[in-house]
């Protein structure tokens, strides 16, 4: 059985912080559809077009019948240990400071036999499932699970170096007087953050649920607007080396597109928000997290962005929201590219219209601030990248995946309730 | 649509000679060149020849990027009519010969010089391991980066719990191939190892523990393939090819390597040589880990599968004994010199049925087996080859 993790100790200023080493990231195009699949936590496997024979690993022409035609399919994950080792030396730094690594050979149901990370629970030869996850270099890997939940399995430290799981780490949630707050830290809370710091705008200003954030376990109200980049710098100087997970929960929405509004003012507020504050946020708090990548138990895992699903087509009727989401989208995809030398994944979480007062006349469904903050936390414990959360969401990029365009004109039809 | 479908050519009128080791090095500020070109002066200087007099020039490296055989050509100052690169691994001393045997048969060439070498600089293993295949690079070193020895550990793993095979057994091979080493004056082990030292290694990726790995090295072992009349008029040792086989991705069903392409061809080759086991006086396996040298046993018709284990108990691996194998100390002993090592077995075996393996030499040997077998392309060996070779007058 897994050993619980226990609490980190404080930091010892005077020692040298470990710098991020990371596994082979190199991969050939085909691999990187596994890692496609993992950013969503999917498991799946090139099946040939034509013949249906299960490919493993990822290949350009099938080795039964030749055809170049290797769809991704989802891949029944179960599977049996048939041999394993524990590597105790290793020519990557990565894996040398971590050792020992046991890996193995499963043989899966579906046909072939994978070799994977292999999970401390697994006995010798037993049934197994596998996951499809990303390592710290941002590619997928396979991870070989018991089949059943373990005790403190999220524990082991071959599963806590593919996940972003908030035990014992420290979370600061921007933007206390969203509607979303209270759900969110109460999930951190759930979930065993050790601190979550929840940024604060315009202070001097009462809302109605800061009683509800104060009597939540661990949590601190901290001063923070992100439309305010000295404020931003300010907190970061003052948390920025203990921020493991950040989640960029702070939205400007309003709704109209371009020629029902008179002038540029709520789209220059949108911008400023949904855009320059992830800006802001990223150069203040994204350099110590970078540096932080493999700082122990609570090294820096995961930098979260709530974003709306209309980032990847725009809704007319909140069409100037969906552009300044759109550009959000781009600058995060930036943000990846930039945190991924120090292992901390960046999970954007994409959301439908949410149930709240500015998406009030939208017909249902809707996303409630509790499914929002459990998806954001089981993101985390899942070690995702992307995340669709809620029926509206989920639709819509199964549409953009089958046709933009075609969603694009879909889009045009909508009164704003979805796709 | 595997097997044989018609006879095949006997290698009549082709031999061997001239076999080359440069004694090898564990690290060298040489490069590969440097390697393949000692290998190949030593070897044609043994046959009284010059690199003018080479018509066919066939290698096998790793580290010769960013050239290949061409490059080497102008290198060395060869002018080949017939030209060679066999990237093959362990596979590639077998595969060189039955190419070049094939060539000088038809005429193509006269003499074909045989080459494999690298060097072995301070981070080249771990450089080559990064990137030594595509499947390699995107399904198994992104695994805990074990490179070959978390391969091996994991079929021995296997082995083991299929067959019963302990780490004793394995030890049998290393032991042995150990004191054969200390014959050896190249050899680049040459501390007696025990049992007790054996089981008591560290382990390096569980099953395998140290003395189960092969130490990379520097190194080149060359040969020469020529007509039988133009060996006996230059006065030279030779030795016959009887037959050959060779096989690629064999047994892609299996769900992990228990056996290896050998198996399917084997009948073949002692077909083709007109023999049977009992007819070797000695052995040459490919052993970058004891549990290949194992399988080869089996697969090569020594003993039944999942027999390896039985076998080494009853017999005596070493150059006096019963049943002498991979008799300079092999790779595990003499050391990996890259690609060489798919030559290190060959060219130790035509020195023996020669008679010109000195301190190594098993007494009356004229007839070996050979096999080899490379390229851990993603989770087993994809090359494996085999040749029955006998010295003149058999």
């Amino acid at each position: 059985m897994t050993d619980a993790i226990l609490p980190p100790p404080k930091k010892d200023p005077q020692k040298r912080t470990r710098s991020q080493t990371l596994p082979s990231g190199l991969r050939s195009r085909a691999a990187l559809g596994l890692t496609a699949a993992a950013a969503e936590g999917r498991f799946m496997l090139q099946v040939c077009g034509e013949c249906g024979a299960l490919q493993y690993p990822p290949r350009d022409a099938c080795s039964t019948c030749l055809s170049t035609d290797l769809p991704w399919r989802d891949i029944d994950p179960a599977g049996e240990l048939i041999a394993e080792t524990t590597v105790r030396t290793s020519t990557n730094t990565y894996f040398r400071e971590r050792t020992p690594w046991r890996v193995g050979t499963v043989r899966l149901d579906a046909g072939p036999s994978v070799m994977c990370h292999v999970h401390g629970d697994v006995p010798r030869g037993g049934r197994v499932r596998i996951i499809n996850r990303l390592d710290k270099s941002g590619q997928g890997v396979l991870y070989a699970l018991p089949p059943e939940g373990t005790p403190n399995m999220e524990d082991d430290p071959q599963l806590r170096e593919i996940t972003a799981d908030p035990k014992f780490r420290r979370v600061l949630i921007t933007d206390a007087r969203s509607e979303n707050a209270v759900a969110l830290a109460e999930a951190f809370a759930k979930a065993g953050a050790s601190i979550i710091f929840i940024g604060e705008p315009e202070g001097w200003r009462p809302y109605p649920h800061r009683p509800a954030l104060e009597a939540i376990p661990n949590v601190q109200i901290v001063p923070l607007d992100v439309t305010d980049t000295a404020s931003v710098a300010e907190l970061a100087g003052e948390i920025g080396g203990k921020t493991d997970i950040l989640v960029n929960n702070a939205r400007f929405v309003r709704p109209g597109g371009i020629m029902d509004r008179g002038d540029t003012v709520f789209a220059r507020d949108e911008m400023e928000v949904n855009y320059l504050g992830l800006m802001r946020l990223a150069q203040s708090f994204g350099p110590a997290m970078r540096g932080r990548g493999a700082d122990g138990d609570n090294s820096a895992a995961a930098w979260v962005n709530i974003l709306s699903v209309y980032a990847y087509s725009n809704m007319p009727a909140f069409g100037a929201f969906s552009a300044s989401n759109a550009a959000a989208y781009s600058l995060s995809q930036c943000l990846r590219a930039e945190m991924r030398p120090g292992g901390v994944r960046v999970m954007n979480v994409y959301t439908g219209p949410t149930d709240d007062a500015w998406h009030q006349p939208l017909p249902p469904p809707k996303v409630a601030p509790a499914a929002l903050a459990r998806a954001i936390v089981s993101g985390l414990k899942d070690g995702l990248e992307d995340v669709f959360v809620g029926d509206v969401a989920k639709d819509l990029i199964e549409r953009w995946r089958a046709g933009a365009k075609v969603l694009e004109r879909e889009m045009s039809e909508t009164d704003g309730g979805g796709a | 649509m595997a097997g044989r479908t018609s006879r095949r050519m006997g290698y009549e009128g082709v031999v061997l000679a001239a076999p080359a080791t440069t004694p090898y090095q564990r690290f060298s500020k040489e490069t590969a060149h440097w390697w393949i070109a000692r290998a190949l002066r030593q070897s044609l200087q043994s046959a009284g020849l010059g690199p003018r007099d080479v018509d066919g020039f066939s290698v096998a490296s790793f580290t010769l990027f960013p050239d290949t055989a061409v490059g080497l050509t102008q290198h060395l100052g060869l002018t080949p009519r017939w030209l060679d690169h066999i990237p093959m691994g362990g596979a590639s001393g077998v595969v060189a010969l039955r190419r070049a045997a094939r060539a000088v048969q038809a005429g193509d060439a006269d003499i074909v010089a045989c080459v494999a070498g690298d060097t072995n600089h301070v981070d080249s293993f771990r450089r080559m391991l990064s990137s030594f295949s595509r499947f390699a690079q995107d399904a198994s070193y992104p695994y805990g980066a074990g490179g070959p020895n978390a391969c091996f550990a994991l079929l021995t793993d296997h082995y083991m719990s299929a067959y019963g095979a302990t780490r004793e057994d394995f030890g049998r091979i290393c032991v042995a191939q150990r004191d054969n080493a200390l014959q050896n004056p190249h050899a680049v082990m040459k501390k007696p190892l025990t049992m007790e030292d054996y089981l008591g290694a560290r382990m390096i990726s569980d099953p395998i523990a140290l003395f189960d790995c092969v130490m990379p090295v520097s190194g080149a072992e060359a040969f020469l393939v020529m007509r039988e009349e133009d060996a006996r008029v230059a006065g030279l040792p030779y030795a016959h090819i009887r037959g050959s086989i060779e096989r690629h991705n064999a047994f892609p069903e299996d769900p992990i390597q228990m056996r290896g392409g050998w198996a399917m061809d084997i009948d073949e080759l002692y077909a083709m040589a007109d023999a049977r086991p009992d007819d070797m006086d000695l052995l040459q396996t490919y052993d970058d880990y004891p549990v290949i040298s194992m399988m080869q046993f089996e697969d090569l018709g020594f003993c039944g599968k999942g027999e390896g284990p039985a076998f080494v108990r009853e017999r005596d691996l070493t150059i006096a004994g019963d049943f002498p194998h991979n008799t300079s100390g092999g790779q595990l002993s003499a050391g990996q010199a890259g690609a060489a090592g798919g030559f290190i077995g060959l060219v130790e075996a035509i020195r023996q049925v020669t008679g010109a393996a000195g301190p190594t030499q098993v007494e009356g040997a004229r007839t070996a087996m050979v096999s080899g077998f490379g390229m851990i392309n993603y989770d087993r060996g994809v090359c494996s080859s085999a040749a029955i070779i006998s010295g003149a007058g058999t």
